[in-house]
């Protein structure tokens, strides 16, 4: 089992725990949290594939991948953040309603 | 004349200066995006006239090349797509003067609609899979907080779910990307399928952008998100998200499929027919049941989105082209009749204060050009000669037909009528006699007429198509064949 492996399992696993947290909590800040986990474990999948061959020196693309990738998952976490406290202030709890049914 | 690579350029920076500059200047913000706009288009329009003559056009930013510059790629499909968003988001600059009138609406909207406009005009105009990720973000998040924009629960709910649901689907697809990358060495789209074979890899990474596309596409059953988000914000922004939003991530899915995806592809295909057919149906349907009328022009998106994903079951070459071209000439048309019906919908709210179907006052009396509007761009999303929703449709079912799959053409057929059905029952429901709500407002002329104009365009586009199914096939974007040439004989090759 070698490092890439490793890293991008973990990195999976983050994923789908991640995943996971989005679809069973409803509380909107620990699903702007299971996102974020969810990113991380796609930033570690990037790093850890970046060496593509066995002995060659890793790859310049994946770092600059994961780097545009934190800066636009950052973003996105403020407007999240920003966009709960509002719906909070509105409507008093920090969750979204249970769907109507169609 | 300049350089069609200097006007691809062009056609990204324009409207991004557009976007620094209403924001730093907000009190002139209007006067400032009227300009982007004027200029924008004719760049837009300049770069669609000659690109017959031109060809496909390849440019590296900053003469940097794969793996590291940025590409862009700007074929037939791209320039119709930016023709598609120029038009539409000029229709709603110019109603957006008006409906902001007032000076307590948020002067934010200028800025922000510029910023998503310059993120569709780029994701157009990307060449490989890592630009889409980071401007199918930004389109996101301007999405995201331009639903907010309206304030109030239902708004701030809606777009919050947008949000997460927009997170998800770029989450998932970027991890598609990390896969393809480890699998290809490249981000490059047309290196991507010379170099992609059916491997397991490929197919994970590939069945996860698809999912993240189906999911950002609102096709069934991961359309839950679209009606609230669509229905919540104001008027103006409903008109660019179903138009436009949505059919960014379709765009997506397209040239992954036509580009990338290797042999085997035909069940996953199957699939995404039979949901868009199933989007149809349900959607329609749904949209029959609502109570007011916004509600039901958000779930007719869902159901006109199914059309899109048909050609994903036609095998042969020739005939998924020539399903492609009615595809992409649906999107054209649906984008400006939705617009309109959106539009149409915030002036009878402005008048009557509601939207509710059943108590409409007599607005029909009142706001003609406005009904009148509604009506017209019906004709188009029911598919009624000779609207452009006709040909597109009549594209499709002729392609449906000569693949001997005929499903596809039945449920083309009855997803007309099941428009016809919640058109009519909008339009004839108008006319009934109601008590006034409240006391009613003045709807500015000029919001009456952009949303005639824009549902008469939708109407013309049957008419006036030939240039512009022209323009699709520049750079063959769908393989096979140009248009009409041999896609004639191939069809009566397979016609008994």
């Amino acid at each position: 089992m070698n490092n890439a492996l490793v890293f991008s399992l973990a990195g999976v696993g983050l994923f789908i725990i991640g995943l996971h947290g989005l679809a069973v909590y409803s509380h909107l800040l620990r699903k702007v949290l299971a996102l974020n986990i969810m990113g991380s474990g796609v930033f570690l999948v990037i790093a850890g594939l970046a060496r593509r061959l066995p002995d060659a020196e890793p790859d310049a693309v994946p770092d600059a991948l994961v780097i545009t990738g934190i800066v636009v998952a950052v973003a996105a976490t403020a407007l999240a953040l920003a966009l709960m406290l509002k719906v909070r202030a509105d409507a008093g709890i920090p969750e979204l309603p249970e769907r109507e049914r169609e | 004349m300049p350089q069609q690579s200097t006007l691809v350029v062009a056609a990204v920076l324009l409207p991004l200066s557009g976007v620094l500059l209403c924001f730093l200047f907000s009190a002139f913000a209007r006067g400032l995006f009227l300009i982007t706009v004027a200029l924008t288009s004719t760049v837009v329009l300049s770069l669609a006239l000659n690109l017959p003559d031109s060809g496909a056009v390849r440019h590296l930013v900053g003469g940097w090349g794969a793996p590291l510059g940025i590409e862009l790629y700007a074929d037939g499909l791209a320039v119709f797509l930016l023709l598609t968003t120029t038009l539409t988001i000029a229709a709603v600059a110019i109603y957006g003067v008006r409906y902001f009138e007032s000076p307590t609406q948020p002067a934010t909207f200028w800025p922000l609609l510029c910023f998503l406009w310059t993120a569709l005009n780029a994701l157009f105009l990307s060449g490989d899979i890592f630009n889409l990720y980071i401007t199918l973000e930004l389109m996101g998040l301007s999405a995201v907080a331009l639903v907010a924009l309206a304030g109030g629960e239902t708004a701030l709910t809606g777009a919050m779910r947008y949000l997460l649901v927009t997170f998800l689907g770029s989450l998932s697809y970027l991890l598609g990307v990390a896969l393809l990358y480890h699998a290809a060495g490249t981000l490059d789209i047309q290196l991507l399928g010379e170099r992609l074979g059916p491997d397991t890899t490929t197919w994970i990474a590939l069945c996860l952008i698809t999912g993240a596309m189906v999911l950002k596409s609102a096709l069934f059953p991961l359309h839950f998100w679209l009606p609230p988000a669509h229905s919540s914000a104001p008027a103006p922004v409903s008109a660019v998200l179903s138009g436009l939003v949505v059919i960014a991530s379709f765009y997506i899915l397209l040239r992954l499929w036509l580009e990338v995806m290797p042999e085997g592809k035909a069940p996953l295909g199957q699939l995404l027919a039979v949901l868009g057919a199933i989007a149809i149906v349900w959607g329609s349907l749904i949209a029959l049941r609502q109570p007011q009328v916004k509600l039901l022009v958000a779930y007719s998106t869902v159901a006109q989105l199914g059309y899109l994903f048909l050609p994903f079951a036609i095998r042969n070459t020739e005939l998924a082209a020539a399903a492609w071209r009615g595809a992409l000439y649906l999107v054209l048309c649906h984008a400006l009749a939705k617009a309109a019906m959106f539009m149409a919908v915030g002036n009878v709210l402005r008048f009557g204060g509601h939207d509710n179907i059943d108590d409409q006052d007599h607005s029909v009396q009142r706001l003609p050009a406005t009904l009148a509007a509604f009506g017209l761009a019906g004709v188009t999303i029911i598919g009624l000669p000779p609207s452009g929703g006709f040909l597109a449709k009549w594209m499709l079912l002729e392609a449906s037909v000569g693949a001997r799959q005929w499903w596809l053409a039945f449920v083309i057929l009855g997803g007309g009528l099941l428009a016809a059905a919640y058109i009519f029952r909008v339009v004839g429901l108008a006319f009934t006699e109601g008590s006034l709500a409240r006391e009613p407002r003045i709807v500015p002329r000029p919001m009456e007429w952009i949303c005639l104009g824009l549902a008469f365009a939708s109407l013309v586009l049957g008419i006036a198509a030939v240039p512009l199914l022209e323009l699709l096939d520049v750079g063959l974007p769908f393989g096979g064949a140009p248009n009409g040439v041999l896609e004639d004989e191939s069809l009566s090759g397979v016609s008994p």
